[in-house]
């Protein structure tokens, strides 16, 4: 399987993304620099955390007006994975194909250390290698991760079981309902604020992330490779 | 050329916790009538004389990318510069 990682002025997770990528899983990946017009050659789409254009305007407003969030709009039509994590995650509200909005942290904090997260959906090709209900431990590093939508779109997503993470405890960021991700309807683009990419190796604050990436390569391979 | 001043604010809905906390530091200070706060931006552009209607232009840029209407109100005043 091979992975884009975008690449906007001002990712900083996107290395990160990279090493998940390429010597944990040891599938394909590249950068792409967010000038690139063309995504066509990838299976999944990663946009990484970080402050794109110094989150100038509003987190992300900006990386949604770069070339590359056509073809990542493409990649999603198409049916491919798109996980964004982060200043990812606020880039995919911004471009409309995740609803809803992030905030500001409610305390007006910059939050940086582990968390506990409940798995809420492991039926979606980002989880399907943790347990329903599964508790795991994974880093957020944010200031504006606090997730708010209208009440319908807050029922909508509860009805088709779009709430795919939440915090589990304490809330870091007044987040509705402690959403911390969310899935698509048709369920192959996931943004999240914490960030699994962070939490892949047991060495170096745990590996509870990893599943995440695992289970995109499964789904993958069911999908594309005949046994 | 036009100067075009946008208000952009947090909706009525949505909580402002850096408004919250400015509102209840004036408070503190002795401004007990401070109610409320919110916090906002405010834009300004000038405009270049145009064939284009001003208001539509400008709503346009601002549901484009000037705010985001999910979370943000706008208003707006367009002014003659020279």
């Amino acid at each position: 399987m091979k992975f884009a990682v975008l690449v906007f002025p001002g990712s900083n997770c996107d290395i990160d993304m990279y090493h998940a990528i390429k010597d944990e899983l040891g599938e394909e990946v590249e950068y792409v620099w967010h000038t690139a017009t063309d995504l066509s050659g990838f299976d999944g789409i990663l946009v990484p955390g970080g402050f794109s254009y110094g989150d100038y305007l509003r987190c992300g407003a900006m990386a949604n007006q770069s070339n590359i969030m056509a073809e990542v709009k493409k990649a999603a039509d198409a049916g491919k994975p798109v996980l964004g994590v982060c200043n990812g995650f606020q880039i995919l509200t911004e471009a409309g194909l995740l609803p809803g909005a992030l905030l500001r942290n409610k305390n007006l904090k910059f939050m940086c250390r582990t968390i506990q997260l409940k798995v809420e959906n492991n039926n979606t090709l980002f989880t399907n290698q943790y347990e329903q209900g599964q508790m795991i431990n994974i880093p957020i590093a944010h200031g504006e991760g606090n997730y708010y939508c209208d009440e319908e779109t807050l029922q909508a997503l509860k009805d088709n079981n779009q709430i795919v993470f939440t915090y589990s405890g304490e809330n870091p960021n007044g987040s509705l309902e402690d959403i911390a991700g969310i899935i698509n309807e048709r369920g192959n683009v996931l943004g999240m604020m914490p960030h699994p990419e962070r939490a892949v190796d047991a060495l170096v604050g745990g590996a509870d992330g990893l599943a995440v990436f695992k289970s995109i390569v499964k789904q993958w391979r069911e999908n594309h490779v005949n046994n | 050329m036009k100067k075009v001043k946008i208000y952009v604010t947090l909706r009525e809905s949505i909580l402002d916790p850096q408004g919250s906390a400015v509102q209840g530091s004036l408070v503190k200070m002795g401004y007990a009538e401070v109610e409320d706060l919110r916090i906002g931006k405010y834009l300004e552009l000038a405009i270049k004389d145009t064939e284009r209607d001003i208001d539509s232009l400008v709503k346009e840029m601002c549901e484009k990318v000037l705010t985001n209407v999910v979370i943000e109100d706008y208003r707006y005043e367009v002014e003659e510069a020279n």
